[in-house]
């Protein structure tokens, strides 16, 4: 892992220096602001291999083309109607062939086996119809970190054409499901962010609930039942090592780390109310910031750390607030029909997602940090709980289906609303939170 | 209406529960305990769950305690206050239609609530903890009110039942 981050910055220059010719005017780009974006055609031909694993050089390519495909923002063109055949790093393409069949963009790239062991990929990535390369960049690493070099140059390649940070190097926390609805068994579970590699981070003897990624560590904070009071754990997912974040006289629950990683905000539970407060993780002081006679739960900072957005029903029903981080200032912000809830400010500090009921029906929406602008980006029997992804374009949440033998699955939508996708686990899924991007 | 029906029904499943029990005793007598309706022994989890009834049901989003609710409450006290070696954990639940960090604040209300009333009707308060599973713990898993009303509970555990 360090490996891969180290010469992802060390190659980055030396990469571009060696591979790309000059600063190209981009004919293809895509503006990704507006709604329903046409997808960019993009032919991803497999990766050449020289002295090593030709499936490997292959399936990188296809990890490539399924992380683009699922952004919603490229449609990687069928290998079979590729016209020049055989590419590779150092091939020249004959931009007409790739016109022809309406490609816009081009990545070819090769796969090198180094006497050490460690693989060597190569990546160009081609504007067609200006006939320029855009971006050349090189990566060693060892062979079992194949996919996770795939995501990188993912996040290249979008970077590149979109203009924004990419978030396919990333992994996302969730609960896993298994077993009858009456009798769940739940265990904390990480994935890729294309939901490869699931691994198990707790055994499932004891409920867990709501894992939620650091934003600066290898940590989780989430809820357990395992001690006499349900409360705020940390897990290290690295060491595996737990903890219980302070020492609360009651339960304590909703946790989310603030932006520095440092603090923990979360509900405490007094008698029939919830309030919420923060801990130090350094000094282990806590700071009450409510104190209302109702349920004051879901807080989520902003990133720049200056609010908290949250939810509460001190009005009667389950309502967002935001309030400065100090607690002070504690103003509502949602004033539409229905109940809102579990809120969390995007990464980008532009918009507050949230989870909405009305008339029985459960909506994923966003609106202004100020609750202009509200839209409801999905709607349906039970959808519940988003996250972001670290760039502020996809929300992550869960759906529920009805019944003895329903339960919850994890999906993606564009924060436009559309491009709407399941995302593949082995058992039921829920409460999914993205990791920052890793660099 | 509804929380009506739900309580109807949810004596109708104690009744067939205690009919069952009859049967299964071969319709003994047992000895006499708050109402001596089955072979229970009188201050056991049995009697417990069987003669006094372990559980209260709210409305939606609600924790308030019902009439009917209180009721059961009041022989749940009656029940502890007589039967003193027990400590307890009121369970608080909610049903799956809200969301879970809500649901979880929810439940402790609920328990909350029916703790209080208890300690109001006499018992020691140190006997009573509390817990809340938000909608985590659901007993029906059908997809209409009649399994959510089921769930939407508070539930009196004995912490030291022997049976």
């Amino acid at each position: 892992m360090m490996m891969v981050r180290y010469l992802r910055h060390l190659l980055f220059g030396l990469g571009t220096l060696l591979l790309a010719l000059r600063p190209a005017y981009a004919l293809v780009e895509i503006d990704v602001r507006g709604g329903n974006v046409e997808p960019l055609p993009i032919a991803l031909p497999s990766f050449s291999a020289e002295g090593g694993d030709a499936r490997v050089a292959q399936e990188m390519t296809q990890v490539i083309a399924a992380d683009l495909k699922r952004s919603g923002l490229f449609n990687p063109l069928d290998p079979a109607s590729f016209i020049q055949q055989n590419m590779g790093v150092n091939t020249t393409p004959r931009f007409g062939d790739w016109r022809v069949i309406s490609a816009q963009a081009l990545v070819t790239g090769t796969v090198t086996a180094q006497p050490d062991g460690r693989l060597r990929a190569e990546f160009r990535l081609w504007d067609v119809f200006a006939s320029e390369q855009l971006l050349g960049q090189q990566f060693f690493t060892t062979p079992e970190n194949w996919r996770r070099l795939s995501h990188i140059i993912a996040d290249a390649i979008y970077e590149r054409l979109t203009g924004e940070k990419g978030y396919f190097d990333t992994r996302i926390v969730y609960v896993d499901e298994t077993g009858p609805k009456d009798k769940r068994v739940k265990r904390l579970a990480i994935m890729d962010q294309d939901g490869a590699n699931v691994r198990y981070l707790t055994r499932g003897d004891d409920l867990v609930l709501t894992p939620r990624f650091s934003p600066t560590t290898q940590e989780i904070t989430y809820m357990s039942y395992a001690g006499s009071e349900p409360s705020v754990y940390l897990l290290n997912i690295e060491t595996g090592q737990r903890e219980i974040v302070g020492n609360f006289p009651g339960m304590t629950f909703a946790p989310r780390f603030s932006p520095t990683g440092q603090q923990v905000v979360m509900s405490l539970q007094q008698g029939g109310n919830a309030n919420i407060f923060t801990m130090d993780l350094r000094s282990r002081s806590t700071t009450r910031l409510t104190n209302s006679a109702a349920i004051d739960t879901s807080p989520s900072y902003s990133p720049d750390g200056s609010q908290i957005v949250f939810e509460s029903d001190r009005g009667g029903t389950q309502q967002l607030y935001v309030m400065n981080a100090d607690g002070s200032n504690q103003q509502r912000i949602s004033f539409g029909p229905g109940r809102y809830s579990t809120p969390v400010w995007s990464p980008r500090g532009d918009l507050i997602a949230f989870t909405k009921q009305h008339q029985g029906r459960f909506m994923i929406g966003v609106m202004k940090p100020d609750g202009k602008g509200e839209r409801i980006l999905t709607e349906g029997y039970h959808n519940e709980g988003p996250a972001w992804s670290p760039n502020g374009r996809v929300l992550v949440f869960f759906r529920d289906t009805p019944g003895a033998n329903g339960g919850p699955q994890v999906w993606t939508v564009d924060l436009t609303g559309y491009n709407e996708q399941r995302l593949v686990t082995p058992a039921f899924a829920s409460d999914p939170s993205w990791s920052p991007l890793i660099d | 209406m509804v929380l009506v029906a739900n309580t109807l029904r949810g004596l109708k499943a104690l009744a067939v529960l205690g009919l069952v029990l009859l049967v299964a005793a071969c319709a003994q007598t047992g000895p006499d305990g708050l109402n001596g309706q089955n072979n229970a022994t009188p201050g056991s989890g049995q009697d417990f769950i069987v003669n006094v009834g372990d559980r209260v049901f709210f409305e939606e989003d609600q924790s308030t305690l019902t009439s009917q609710a209180q009721g059961v409450l009041d022989l749940q006290a009656q029940w502890l206050n007589r039967y003193s070696q027990y400590t307890i954990t009121v369970e608080g639940h909610a049903d799956e239609r809200g969301t879970r960090q809500y649901n979880i604040a929810l439940g402790a209300r609920r328990a909350q609530a029916a703790r209080d009333y208890l300690v109001s009707r006499g018992v020691a308060a140190n006997r009573v903890k509390t817990i809340s599973y938000g909608k985590e713990r659901p007993v029906a898993v059908c997809n209409d009110n009649s399994c959510w009303s089921q769930n939407r509970r508070g539930v009196t555990v004995l912490d030291n039942a022997t049976n």
